[in-house]
């Protein structure tokens, strides 16, 4: 009977990926605690999002990925139509109109895309597996521009990053022929001269600050300034949890959410960066091995797609607290507070388990 | 697109790309509550079309050009897991320059930290006249700041500063004010200009008031006072709205530190060459946030100065020559468009807006009758009146519509044929025969309604256009307005009415729908004193870069030419030297002069005064009377500077604005300083002596 129930929680669940999430998720309560200055009621708050995140994981598990196919064209349309509506109807907070609110609560629609671009990208390029051709990447690019302008635009060019990064990777996986991609990236790199010359002196300043935060260090320049301070202050094995001056003295901004990695490296060191990236390899390497081993196109993209955006986030986010990235708002995956990047995040690990689980129940 | 095969998919891989049910272990648990009510959902996914690769005996066919693909994917994510491995390899070397390479650095910076960066604003730019007069400048001194963050309860607080440092209720209403304005983090003065003895007193008992401080702070300061003020406006402390543009246009962080912005006038135009680029400073704190040493300064740089074609001496003579009229005055040199003189009566301090206007001083301002606030020169908008006429002399003559000799019989009035509609000279029974070297010299109207017909209301609108009138005239300062020179499409846009014969019979006296600011009229002057070509109007001659001492020029060039003939040129121009002779309209204001002025006088209406507005009643008369006009420029041959004149209530242009014109161009001229003040001016109150002759 007990066997039974741990069964049926567990059946789906892949035990690798489980215990490899359970210490990230460790390590983000205490990396939280001292971040938060010992905030409970914050840590509280954030066991609260696993417990929604891990629930929403689970029930991903349990859905059969030829389900999720079916829900591709639906939920694809819904983000749109939502996006929409943000455009037209959104509120406005901090100066981007990101929310929408449906009279119960707010939602934010470019979250759904994070997922829905890459179903549905898998979902075409499945039905139409033999006969791919330039047209069905033709069409999957507008499948995804379309999307990724509309968050640009709110603007949000964090999400428009995963976002477009997702596609990308679904078409990359697809097929999508070498001569485009370095064509494409040849047109780009030809381009940016040009850009360059049409831009105001300003906006040039903001892209010098980019590539040198210590041009401004009173604007843009401040977060990474006090990021690497914090990073290279960490030494080898850092300063030990609680202890980190930068964090808790209050010159690390958005020490809880974006530069929770800040604090992280400045308190546990390199060696604790080199524990978190391996960790974040064990994920990455799991996903990808589920994908080669999925047994339909629809699963193999899906699997890759999800499994590199949650790369995109790791590198993106390591990359810009250390200073070797510009700043776009893209959290540390399963560290960072915030309920809403948790629950993405943790419902693609859901889709991978379910990918791997039931193509393993069909071998049986 | 979508079509369903007519038969069974006969291989293992059904159309929408899944195993069929049959090899799945789910069918033979039986279907899941969740399944049954997914398949429960009102879509479903379309069928897709056939495969290309589909033949019904080619089996390994389709196998091989699968395995072939999943080969293919397989090597892309190997490619995949390479770039992860790659860009992990990236990071971790990164983490290696920082945390082991530069390990010593940032601890030191960490330790110190503490370090915290202050922001230096920067000394905002000078403006200066033409001659190196300074018109607005900086100084230094001490203000007592609280930072409500820290500080107590703020009136108890007050109440025990008073103690030490003297607070006027008109300093606590204003810190009251600024306190609800302030920007996030900001510390809010109390009292500026401390007196040493009120620093050293605050700094003996500073430990009783944690979050107040002394600073030394730049102050602006505009030593002319009401001199100028419209020119140079002024600044004030930045609002939200302001900081919220300055987040848009991504300069914020230049203004860290900062509290001042420049409003209106030159400060506003130029606040971005004045303010200059913050500087900061590297500084180490203690525990308790107080810095304790720098460690490195980055200094500002200051912003540039702003050197004008503007002569404070000329704008002073100006502004004395209203006694106590309202009225306008805008100097141009023809030859650069550099503006010498630039009127608006009555005037305002600038100084009582940097630190934030009390209420009782704004009141004061903002309710006089008078309206010191508004720039006459460049917002207000009046007929031309007859200073029209010149403009349209030479229109008549370079179209062919008149020439020289050309001479009426002057009745008195004017009937427009058809409609049988009159319209009367200014002068009753006429001023008898008339060319038009004598219609400009006596102001005769009828004259101009005769030629306004034969041009045609489109011939005025583009001969005139040309002179700027009808059209912004790109001078740099903010608010300007635009005047009107009607055209018949204009009037059709703006009324979706025809246009009748008897409009354009108006305008060619500078009434009717004319209308046009002090500063087009003297833009309009300057191009024909400089025939025809046009430099465009500037207050700022040149910007001198802080740092280099360099010189930019602006408006160096002329930016626009037409032709005029030099012998129409000539004509009219005799016609306006001849009215300020004996005889003209001007003549006795400029008798005995000892250069030629080329000029003519004009006179507009007030229109749209109702009774029962709510004027003061003892002024009342006064502002019913019509506003004077004078455009002139001289030395008539070679013109050193060209202008117009607005005197509002005034009566008449020859009385009451060429006389202003006398002084301004004495001056210029002559060097002649003018006589003590009151006798350049008629008092307010003393109608002018109004001849015939003088008359418009």
């Amino acid at each position: 009977m007990i066997d039974k129930i741990i069964g049926f929680f567990t059946r789906h669940l892949d035990p690798f990926l489980m215990i490899v999430v359970a210490a990230l998720l460790g390590i983000g309560m205490v990396v939280l605690y001292s971040a938060s200055g010992g905030n409970f009621s914050r840590v509280g708050g954030q066991l609260l999002n696993m417990g929604v995140a891990v629930s929403v994981m689970w029930i991903a598990a349990n859905v059969p990925p030829q389900h999720l196919a079916r829900l591709a064209l639906p939920v694809y349309a819904l983000g749109l139509a939502l996006l929409v509506g943000v455009a037209l109807f959104g509120e406005i907070s901090n100066g981007a109109r990101r929310w929408l609110n449906i009279g119960v609560t707010r939602i934010q629609p470019s979250e759904i895309m994070k997922i829905g671009v890459p179903l549905m990208l898998a979902w075409y390029f499945d039905r139409y597996e033999a006969i791919l051709k330039l047209k069905d990447f033709a069409i999957g690019a507008i499948v995804l521009a379309v999307p990724v302008g509309f968050i640009a635009k709110q603007p949000d060019l964090g999400t428009a990053l995963l976002v477009s990064s997702a596609g990308f990777y679904v078409l990359f996986l697809a097929g999508l022929s070498w001569k485009i991609i370095v064509g494409l990236g040849a047109v780009i790199a030809g381009c940016l001269p040009i850009l360059w010359g049409m831009m105001h002196d300003y906006q040039r300043q903001r892209v010098l600050t980019m590539l040198d935060p210590s041009q401004d260090p009173l604007g843009s320049g401040y977060h990474t300034i006090q990021s690497t301070i914090a990073m290279g202050s960490g030494g080898l094995f850092g300063k030990g949890w609680l202890n980190g001056t930068q964090a808790r003295l209050d010159f690390l901004p958005e020490r809880t959410t974006d530069f929770v990695f800040a604090v992280y490296s400045e308190e546990f060191g390199l060696f604790g960066n080199l524990v978190l990236l391996v960790l974040f390899v064990l994920v990455i390497g799991r996903g990808l091995y589920i994908s080669a081993n999925a047994s339909v196109l629809f699963s193999r993209l899906l699997a890759g797609a999800v499994t590199l955006t949650f790369f995109t986030y790791a590198f993106v986010n390591m990359g810009m607290v250390s200073g070797i990235l510009p700043v776009v708002g893209v959290p540390l995956p399963l560290i960072s507070y915030g309920g809403t990047s948790l629950v993405t995040l943790l419902f693609g690990l859901g889709i991978l388990m379910s990918i791997h689980t039931h193509k393993r129940l069909v071998k049986g | 697109m979508f079509f369903r095969l007519p038969f069974k998919w006969p291989f293992g891989r059904s159309r929408s790309g899944f195993r069929p049910p049959a090899r799945g272990i789910e069918v033979s648990r039986g279907p899941s509550k969740f399944r049954m009510w997914l398949s429960r959902l009102p879509f479903k996914v379309p069928a897709g079309p056939p495969r290309s690769g589909f033949r019904p005996n080619a089996r390994g066919v389709e196998m091989r050009d699968l395995s072939r693909e999943l080969e293919r994917f397989h090597w892309r994510l190997a490619v995949c897991a390479a770039s992860v491995v790659l860009l992990f390899f990236v990071l971790l070397l990164r983490f290696f320059y920082l945390q082991v390479i530069q390990h010593d650095y940032y601890m030191t910076l960490a330790e110190q930290n503490r370090i915290s960066i202050v922001p230096v604003v920067p000394n905002r730019g000078l403006i200066l006249d033409r001659n190196g007069v300074v018109l607005a400048h900086n100084y230094s001194a001490y203000t007592l700041e609280i930072s409500p963050k820290s500080a107590g309860p703020l009136d108890e607080l007050l109440d025990q500063l008073s103690e030490l440092v003297d607070i006027q209720p008109r300093d606590r209403k204003r810190f009251r004010k600024l306190l609800d304005e302030r920007r996030e983090l900001d510390s809010v003065p109390v009292r500026t200009r401390l007196t040493d003895e009120e620093v050293a007193r605050f700094s003996v008992n500073r430990h009783r008031f944690p979050g107040v401080q002394i600073n030394a702070r730049l102050f602006r300061h505009y030593p002319n006072g009401e001199i100028a003020s419209h020119v140079i406006g002024y600044i004030g402390r930045i609002s939200e709205k302001e900081q919220t543009k300055l987040e848009e246009r991504g300069v914020a962080a230049n203004y860290r530190g900062a509290d001042y912005i420049g409003k209106v006038g030159l400060e506003g135009r130029y606040e971005e060459d004045l303010h200059g680029v913050a500087g900061f400073e590297e500084v180490e704190t203690d525990a308790g946030g107080r810095s304790v040493r720098t460690l490195r300064t980055t200094l500002p740089v200051s912003g540039n100065n702003l050197h004008l074609a503007l002569d404070l001496r000329v704008q002073e003579i100006a502004e004395r020559a209203f006694g106590k009229f309202r009225g306008a005055l805008v100097a141009i040199e023809p030859s650069t468009g550099g503006v010498v003189a630039f009127v608006s009566r009555p005037g305002f301090d600038p100084n009582l807006f940097v630190e934030g206007i009390d209420s009782q001083n704004w009141d004061l301002l903002n309710n006089s009758p008078d309206k010191p606030l508004n720039n006459r020169s460049l917002q207000g908008v009046y007929p031309p009146g007859s200073t029209f006429k010149p403009f349209m002399a030479l229109a008549g003559l370079e179209l062919g519509k008149r020439t020289p000799d050309y001479t009426i019989s002057d009745p008195g009035f004017f009937v427009l044929g058809g409609a049988g509609h009159v319209y009367r000279d200014w002068k009753k029974g006429g001023h008898g025969m008339v060319n038009l070297h004598r219609s400009l010299v006596i102001s005769c109207d009828t004259y101009y309604y005769g030629l306004a017909q034969d041009l045609g209301i489109d011939n005025i609108h583009r001969f005139i256009g040309q002179f700027g009138l009808g059209r912004r005239t790109g001078i740099d300062i903010d608010g300007e307005s635009t005047g009107l020179l009607p055209s018949q499409e204009w009037k059709m846009r703006r009324f979706k009415q025809k246009w009748f014969g008897g409009d354009t019979i108006s305008v060619g006296i500078g009434q009717g729908y004319n209308l046009a600011t002090p500063v087009q009229l003297a833009f309009a002057t300057a191009i024909l004193a400089n025939r025809g070509i046009v430099y465009r109007p500037h207050l700022v001659r040149q910007i001198e870069d802080s740092q280099s001492g360099e010189r930019r020029t602006i408006e160096a060039q002329p930016f626009n030419k037409f032709t005029i003939s030099e012998e129409n040129l000539q004509r009219v121009r005799n016609a306006m030297i001849d009215v300020n002779r004996p005889g003209g309209t001007a003549g006795a204001a400029f008798s005995g002069a000892e250069y030629a002025v080329a000029g003519k006088t004009g006179t507009a209406q007030v229109v749209g005064m109702k009774a029962g507005e709510k004027y003061d009643e003892a002024r009342t008369p006064e502002r019913y009377r019509d506003h004077a006009l004078y455009i002139a420029y001289a030395p008539a041959e070679a013109p050193k500077l060209a202008l117009a004149i607005l005197v509002e209530n005034g009566g008449h242009g020859g009385s009451v604005a060429a006389p202003i014109a006398r002084a301004v161009f004495d001056y210029v001229i002559l060097g002649k300083e003018p006589k003590p003040p009151k006798e350049a001016a008629p008092p307010k109150d003393a109608a002018p002596a109004v001849q015939e002759d003088e008359h418009d």
